[in-house]
């Protein structure tokens, strides 16, 4: 249909291949992201491309994509040598790519943003037009419904996830390109979008999924592509392959999936929560009358889909929100829930935080590692130099400390926070918050978008800190992490708990139905 | 108030508010393409300077009119080149530029006509005249819409209409066009237009130069039609105010005619009422004039409700990493 395919070259051989990537090479200053890369993608196949964060995918997809010019190497589309020095010759070739982080234009239509770049002629109206007939064909063929008037910007992530898709569509990509596509989905939203990429396939389109999570790569891809560092592993056929077998190939040794954990042994109840309720400034219920308790060695699982409440919660019980009503008991104490309190008040009685949101509230990007290896318990007396300053030295050392205990890579307290990958950010975190050896430890997401290696070791780490006697409140809406790490699980629905289990007497699917707001185990008492 | 005063102060709105409108849509075009233009005023400047300078060498309005447009799009180049190939600060290029502008004005215009950083006295055809709208004679009996038709629509210069016909015309680019979807766009998420294949940086260049073109017509507006010649910062403010009536008009075209007309409406209050007294109080005539800028300072301090300026707005567009 594109001008590409009609120059498919003669070679049967060749013409398989939608794209091919002859040793690929790029560099970020001293960063090689990309080292001398081979990849073939056959027609109408859906071939997945994982490895830890940081490995190069999406290094490699944007070079695809005319995002990134290559240092080196040559693209093959449709067996034809073909340049692509920016997105437009992308587009031309036939390629289309769903970013991590939407390029969508919030404030404008889905019609706008779908003809952006693609309009047919000077004047909106005809192309408007043209768009609103092409994308009711679209829904019908791949179940992408969306309300084409509907402003981006209030659409749901799966729904914008879905303009994504019709964009690339609509400009008749026949090579789809989806970076970490379900990271922000809902498993509903995660289940239809595999959906509408099995329509795709019926229809000879060729997706190449970029994911570190295994489990859709054994559930949807043909092919799997391993990269690690910069470099291509190899390349298998996702039937004759295990998670195990990907997993070490992506991190270049075995890995344990399933936390090593003894029996928790609890002692005295260190944090109790009592009917806490927050409404928000736009009189929205956040928080609906919460009660639980946590007990020292004990780790408290906060399961949930993400914005049913469990944010409102850390920032109340951190220290930078205020509640509404309830009261919450440390040591039988109460602390302040009203707007004079501050995260410096949890600190000082023993409450520590590892933010869900790293980037905005646990690190600054732009700081060196050392400097935010102290942010937050600067005050404390053995940082001061005198006269109001600080004793630069005694960070650093400390710092290198935590570097070394927590095995940040690289091992550098000068660079620069944003040049650490997510898993050695989110270390930097830790290594801060645990040092302190806190009573409680209130940590969201602890591994999200966080490489595997690193998980294993994060993982490892709380649970230590649990071994050592210390509360640990664990919000995250990945289950697997929530029932590797707990010992109890609550769920939350809402804004209220949903349910509560004992980590060792409930599966997923039970987990799954609070997570929506029903409780199985109330229908059987009943 | 009868009749004809109220026409007499609504006159002298639309012709104050002309400039301030010409000014606003050029704020308009930039920011909307991301660029921030805090050198509105210095462009019109420029403009206003040139333009005059221009047309008591040459004699002709119309020379003069193009000398200020060539004058005010080089400046808008030199905040391109500084904020969108540099990728420099946006406010401190702006800045530079009323700087440059204010400064360089006196000092070529004194060098060149020895009056204290003026111009000659411009008169005859280096001035765009009055025009006067067909039937205007005709209709002036008829009561109400008469007087409406001839002494507030008839009788203003051709820039004054420029500047109004230019609110639907921006609003036609800007909501019906490829350019206009492009342009607001590549404010909002220059990334997302740069992955639909289109050059960013080629939009926003096209988006400044509008705006210097806009600031250019609103500074021989004022040296060589409401004016008749340049006096030194002549501007007073005018441009800093475009901005304050662009953030009224939450970045809008329509919106943007309203509240340039109710600044031109305030300084023309300012300009007629003065020494008027309430009771045995004699208001001053300082508090009168300062009745637009005290308006700027309230649309500026937020008590008009939010406005939520273009999101990439102020930032240079760089590919991430």
């Amino acid at each position: 249909m594109t001008a590409s395919s009609a120059l498919s070259a003669p070679d049967p051989g060749a013409s398989t291949l939608a794209i091919e990537l002859v040793g690929v090479s790029k560099s970020f200053g001293p960063v090689q992201a990309n080292k001398d890369i081979h990849l073939a993608v056959r027609k109408g196949a859906i071939h997945g491309i994982v490895g830890e964060n940081g490995a190069g995918k999406s290094t490699l997809m944007s070079i695809l994509y005319g995002f990134y010019h290559a240092d080196a190497g040559e693209i093959r589309v449709n067996g034809v040598t073909t340049p692509i020095p920016d997105s437009q010759a992308a587009i031309r070739a036939g390629i289309g790519m769903v970013h991590q982080h939407f390029m969508l234009v919030e404030p404008f239509t889905v019609l706008e943003n779908v003809i952006l770049g693609a309009e047919n002629g000077a004047l909106l109206r005809p192309s408007l037009a043209r768009a609103r007939a092409e994308l009711k064909r679209l829904e019908q063929e791949y179940e992408l419904d969306v309300d084409p008037d509907a402003v981006v910007g209030e659409l749901s992530v799966g729904h914008q996830q879905r303009v994504e898709i019709l964009k690339a569509l609509y400009r008749e990509c026949d090579i789809l390109i989806l970076d970490e596509p379900t990271g922000v989905l809902t498993p509903a939203e995660a289940d239809h979008l595999f959906r509408i990429l099995g329509h795709l396939k019926e229809q000879g389109k060729t997706i190449i999924l970029i994911t570190h999570k295994l489990r859709e790569i054994m559930a949807i891809t043909d092919q799997v592509s391993v990269m690690r560092r910069g470099e291509m592993v190899r390349t298998l056929t996702t039937s004759e392959t295990s998670p195990a077998e990907i997993a070490e190939l992506m991190v270049g040794r075995r890995v344990l999936l399933r936390v090593e954990k003894g029996p928790a042994r609890p002692g005295e109840t260190l944090l109790e929560v009592r009917n806490l309720s927050v409404t928000d400034a736009k009189g929205v219920a956040r928080l609906k009358s919460v009660s639980f308790a946590v007990r020292a060695g004990e780790i408290l699982g906060v399961a949930g889909v993400a914005g049913n409440g469990q944010s409102e919660l850390l920032e109340v019980l951190a220290g930078y929100a205020p509640a509404t009503s309830g009261e919450v008991l440390f040591k039988g104490r109460p602390l302040d829930l009203s707007r004079h309190t501050n995260a410096d008040d949890r600190r000082d009685v023993g409450i520590a935080h590892v933010p869900e949101d790293r980037h905005r509230r646990g690190l600054v990007m732009a700081f060196a590692a050392w400097e935010n290896s102290c942010l937050g318990y600067h005050r404390e007396e053995r940082l001061q130099g005198g006269f109001g300053t600080l004793d630069r030295d005694a960070i650093r050392d400390l710092a290198r400390k935590g570097i070394e205990r927590f095995d940040i890579r690289p091992p550098s307290c000068d660079l620069k926070t944003a040049n650490f990958s997510g898993g050695n950010q989110q270390k930097i975190v830790l290594a801060r918050e645990i040092e302190r050896e806190p009573e409680v430890l209130l940590i969201g997401q602890p591994t999200r978008g966080v490489d595997i290696g690193a998980i294993e070791f994060i993982h490892n780490e709380i649970v230590a800190l649990r071994d050592r006697g210390k509360a640990i409140v664990l919000v995250s809406v990945e289950l697997d992490e929530i029932q590797a790490l707990s010992d109890r699980i609550i769920v939350m629905f809402d804004g209220a708990i949903s349910g509560e289990r004992a980590a060792g007497q409930t599966d997923e699917r039970e987990l799954g139905l609070l997570m929506a707001g029903i409780d199985p185990g109330k229908g059987r008492a009943a | 108030m009868d009749l004809p005063v109220v026409l007499q102060l609504l006159d002298s709105s639309v012709r104050l508010a002309a400039p301030l409108l010409l000014a606003c849509l050029a704020g308009l075009y930039s920011e909307r393409a991301g660029i921030f233009d805090i050198g509105l005023e210095g462009k019109m400047l420029a403009a206003a300077f040139v333009a005059a300078a221009t047309s008591a060498y040459t004699g002709s309005a119309w020379f003069g009119l193009l000398g200020g447009m060539a004058a005010s799009i080089l400046l808008a180049l030199v905040h391109g080149l500084a904020s969108i190939t540099l990728r420099g600060n946006q406010l401190i290029s702006g800045v530079a530029i009323n700087f440059l502008a204010s400064g360089m004005t006196a000092l070529i215009g004194q060098s060149l006509f020895g009056l204290g950083g003026q111009t000659p006295q411009l008169d005859g055809p280096q001035r765009f005249g009055a025009l006067t709208l067909p039937l205007a004679e005709t209709l002036h009996g008829v009561p109400v819409l008469g007087p409406i038709w001839s002494d507030l629509v008839s009788g203003h210069n051709l820039l004054v209409y420029v500047a109004f016909l230019a609110v639907p015309a921006t609003w036609w680019v800007l909501y019906r066009t490829r350019f206009g979807l492009r342009l607001r766009a590549v404010g909002e998420n220059p990334a997302a237009v740069d992955t639909a294949g289109v050059s960013v940086v080629r939009l926003r260049y096209g988006a400044v130069v509008i705006a210097g073109v806009l600031c250019g017509i609103a500074g021989a507006y004022l040296s060589t039609a409401m004016s008749a010649g340049f006096i030194r910062d002549m501007t007073a403010g005018k441009g800093f105010i475009a901005l304050a009536a662009l953030i009224f008009a939450k970045w809008r075209p329509w919106p943007a005619l309203f509240a340039c007309l109710l600044f031109g409406l305030l300084e023309a209050v300012g300009i007629r009422y003065q020494g008027i007294r309430i009771g045995d109080f004699a208001v001053p005539v300082q508090l009168m004039q300062a009745l637009p800028y005290v308006l700027t300072v309230v649309i500026l301090a937020g008590f008009v409700g939010r406005a939520i300026p273009p999101r990439a707005g102020g930032r240079p567009y760089v590919k991430e990493r």
